[in-house]
C-alpha cells in the first residue's frame, strides 16, 4: 500500500476560492455570483479583484440559477456559489429548465455538501445532490477529494463547454493529491494498484479509503483505490479494467446510497461484468447535528466501514 | 436599426398574419394556447418589425443587437409565427409545430437549434431573471443594445419573479424593458378569482421599478408605449411595462375568457376565426 504523505489538511471549498480566483486572473470571461455566502464560499477574494465581474445576489438561489443562464448570452462563464442543498434542491427547476434544457455554460459550485458541515443538521445537509444532478441530461457531475484537486477541477470546467454541478465542502481534509495536478474531467485517478478489491471512492471518502487501504494491508488484502472525482460522466473504462483484474467492488461516498457514485458504478458493471458490489454510504436517511468526525461514524462513513464492505465483498466473490 | 421598421398599417396586416397562422397552427395539432398568443400579438409585431435591434442571421450571444426573452413560454404559436414572418427561418416550417422531431416545441427551446430562442422557457417564473442576467452581461460588454422580457400577468404569482424585480432594482439594471401581459385570465378564471394581482404599478413602483402603462392591442398607443420604454432606460432603474390586452383579440368568440388559454378551434371555429382576420395579401403557410 503506497503512501500518500501531506503537509496540511485544508477543505475543499478553499480549493473552490483558490480556483476562482486564478480563473479571475486568466480568464476574463469568468464571473462570480453568491447568494449571500461569499465568505463560507470562499469566493470573497475573487470579489474583492474583480468587483465587476462578481455578483451578489442576496438571498435568492432561484434567481441566481436564472441570472447565471442569462448571463452565458454574451459569452460569459458564469459561477454560481451557495451550499450544496440549496444550490441543487432548492432549484431543481430552475436548473433543469434555464440550464441543463437549454445548454447553458453554468458552473454551480456548492460547497458544505453531504454530512460533513456538521452541527447545522440536516435542513444544510444534502445527501441527494449527486442523484439529483447526474438524472438531468447534459450536466456533469464532479466530487473532487481535496484542495488541490478542488482547485485544480474549478480551473479544468472553465474550459469545459456545458454545465457543470461542482460539488466540495467544509472540513478540512488532508491535502495530498499534486499541486500540478492536470484535472481531466470524467477521468478516474488510480491511487493504488491492488488486486484483491477495487475501492472506487469519491470526494472526503477518497481519503477514508486511503487509510482503508493501510488497515487493508495489514490484514494481508491489497485493495486498488481508485479516485472517481467525476461521477458523470463516469470513467466506464477504468472501472471494467480494475473490477476484471479484482473480481469485486465497494464504492464509497458522502451521500445517500441511492443516485450516487455506488450507483454509477453499478449500471457499469451490471451491464458489462457483474461482480459484487458492496455500498459505503448513507443509508436513505437524513443527517443531524453533530461534529462531522461524529456524523461520519454514525451514518457509516469511516476507514472501518470500508474495511467492513471489502470483507463483506471478498467473501461474496469467494463463494 | 429594426429590419423591417414597418409603418403602422403595415404592422397591422402583419399582425393580422400572425394570427392566422396561430389559429391554424394550433388547430392543426389540436393544441397549444392561442389565447395568450393572439392577445400578444400587437407586441411581438411591434418588437420585431419596429422596435428591436436584431439580425435575422440568428447567432446566441446576440453582441451588438437587442434581445428578447419569452418567460410565458406557452404562447410559442405567437413567437415562432413572428419569427418565421420576420425572417428567422421559412414560414414552411410552421406546419411542424407539436409536431415529433420539430424545432418547432410546444414551449419554447434551444435544444433543437431553433433560430431566434436562447433560452427554454414554459416553466414559469424564469424569465425575468434570464433577461436581467443577460441585461447585465450587456453592460460588462460595453454593449448598448437593450434586453427586453414578456411575462404573464398570472406569472408573477411565481416568487421567482420578485427576487429577479427585487434583484435588477438593487443592481441598477436599467437596459431591461419587462412587460406585463395584463389580461387578468389564468388557467382557472380570472386573476381575480384565482390569485389577486392588486396594483402592479405599485408593486413595482416599491420595488424600484420605473412603470409605464399601455393597450397592448393598439399599434397607435402600443408603439409610443414602447419608444417611451427605450426613452426611459439608461436612468438607472429597470422599466416595466405593463401592457393591457384582451386574451383571444382578434377573433371574437376567443375574447374575454379564460377559456381560449389552451384550447384549440375546430374546423368550424377555425373558418370564422379566418374570416375574421382578412389580410390585404394572404400568404398562409
Amino acid at each position: 500500500m503506497k503512501d500518500f504523505p501531506y503537509t496540511e489538511k485544508k477543505d475543499t471549498r478553499s480549493g473552490f476560492g483558490a480556483g476562482l480566483l486564478e480563473l479571475g486572473r486568466t480568464n476574463p470571461n469568468v464571473v462570480g455570483l453568491c447568494a449571500d455566502l461569499t465568505g463560507s464560499l470562499k469566493m470573497d477574494a475573487f470579489q474583492k479583484e474583480f468587483p465587476e465581474r462578481f455578483f451578489q445576489v442576496g438571498i435568492a438561489e432561484a434567481n441566481m440559477i436564472g441570472l447565471a443562464a442569462g448571463m452565458t448570452i454574451g459569452g460569459k462563464i458564469p459561477f454560481t456559489g451557495t451550499f450544496a442543498n440549496f444550490s441543487t434542491g432548492r432549484v431543481y427547476d430552475q436548473i433543469r429548465q434555464s440550464v441543463a434544457y437549454s445548454g447553458k455554460n453554468v458552473k454551480i459550485c456548492a460547497s458544505h455538501a453531504g454530512l460533513t458541515l456538521g452541527e447545522d443538521g440536516a435542513t444544510h445537509q444534502i445527501l441527494e445532490d449527486i442523484g439529483m444532478m447526474r438524472m438531468l441530461p447534459h450536466m456533469t457531475v464532479i466530487n473532487p477529494c481535496d484542495f488541490n484537486q478542488t482547485k485544480a477541477a474549478t480551473i479544468a470546467i472553465a474550459g469545459h463547454e456545458g454545465p457543470v454541478y461542482l460539488r466540495f465542502g467544509r472540513p478540512t481534509v488532508p491535502n495530498f493529491t499534486p499541486a500540478d495536478q492536470k484535472f481531466e474531467i470524467g477521468k478516474a485517478v488510480m491511487l493504488n494498484e491492488g488486486t484483491d478489491v477495487s475501492i472506487f471512492a469519491t470526494g472526503h471518502l477518497v481519503w477514508k479509503a486511503i487509510l482503508a487501504g493501510h488497515i487493508l494491508a495489514e490484514k494481508g488484502i491489497n485493495a486498488e483505490i481508485i479516485n472517481i472525482h467525476t461521477i458523470k460522466p463516469i470513467d466506464a473504462e477504468a472501472i471494467l479494467k480494475s473490477a476484471a483484474k479484482t473480481g469485486c467492488v465497494v464504492t464509497a461516498e458522502e451521500h445517500n446510497r441511492f443516485g450516487g457514485l455506488g450507483d454509477a458504478v453499478a449500471q457499469v458493471l451490471v451491464a458489462n461484468n457483474p461482480v459484487p458490489q458492496e455500498f459505503v454510504a448513507v443509508n436513505d436517511t437524513f443527517g443531524e447535528s453533530g461534529t462531522p468526525d461524529q456524523l461520519m461514524e454514525k451514518y457509516g462513513l469511516t476507514e472501518n466501514d470500508i474495511v467492513a464492505a471489502v470483507e463483506r465483498v471478498i467473501s461474496r466473490k469467494n463463494k | 436599426m429594426n429590419p423591417h421598421n414597418k409603418s403602422i398599417e403595415e404592422l397591422k396586416d402583419i399582425a393580422a398574419q400572425v394570427r392566422r397562422d396561430i389559429v391554424r397552427m394550433v388547430h392543426a395539432v389540436n393544441s397549444g394556447h392561442p389565447g395568450g398568443s393572439l392577445g400578444c400579438t400587437d407586441y411581438f409585431v411591434s418588437l420585431y418589425f419596429k422596435i428591436m435591434n436584431y439580425s435575422t442571421d440568428f447567432n446566441m450571444d446576440g453582441k451588438g443587437e437587442d434581445l428578447f426573452f419569452l418567460s410565458n413560454g406557452h404562447i410559442s404559436p405567437v413567437w415562432y409565427s413572428t419569427l418565421a414572418r420576420a425572417g428567422f427561418f421559412d414560414v414552411a416550417e410552421l406546419a411542424t409545430f407539436r409536431k415529433l422531431n420539430s424545432r418547432l416545441q410546444g414551449h419554447p427551446a434551444t435544444e433543437e437549434g431553433l433560430p431566434g430562442i436562447r433560452v427554454a422557457s414554459g416553466s414559469l417564473g424564469q424569465g425575468l431573471s434570464v433577461a436581467t442576467g443577460a441585461a447585465q452581461i450587456k453592460k460588462l460588454n460595453g454593449d448598448n443594445n437593450l434586453v427586453y422580457v414578456l411575462m404573464g400577468d398570472g406569472e408573477v404569482e411565481e416568487g421567482q419573479v420578485w427576487e429577479a424585480a427585487m434583484y435588477a432594482a438593487h443592481h441598477k439594471v436599467d437596459n431591461l424593458i419587462a412587460t406585463i401581459d395584463l389580461n387578468g385570465q389564468q388557467i382557472d378564471g380570472s386573476t381575480d378569482e384565482v390569485m389577486s394581482l392588486g396594483s402592479l404599478r405599485a408593486k413595482f413602483e416599491a420595488f424600484g421599478w420605473t412603470v409605464l402603462e399601455a393597450d397592448g392591442n393598439n399599434f397607435e398607443t402600443l408603439i409610443p408605449g414602447l419608444e417611451q420604454a427605450k426613452a426611459e432606460t439608461g436612468k438607472g432603474k429597470p422599466v416595466m411595462l405593463l401592457m393591457h390586452t384582451e386574451m383571444g383579440y382578434g377573433v371574437d368568440f376567443m375574447m374575454g375568457s379564460h377559456k381560449w388559454h389552451g384550447v384549440a378551434p375546430n374546423d368550424e371555429q377555425l373558418e370564422i376565426a379566418l374570416q375574421q382576420l382578412m389580410v390585404k395579401h394572404a400568404s398562409d403557410y
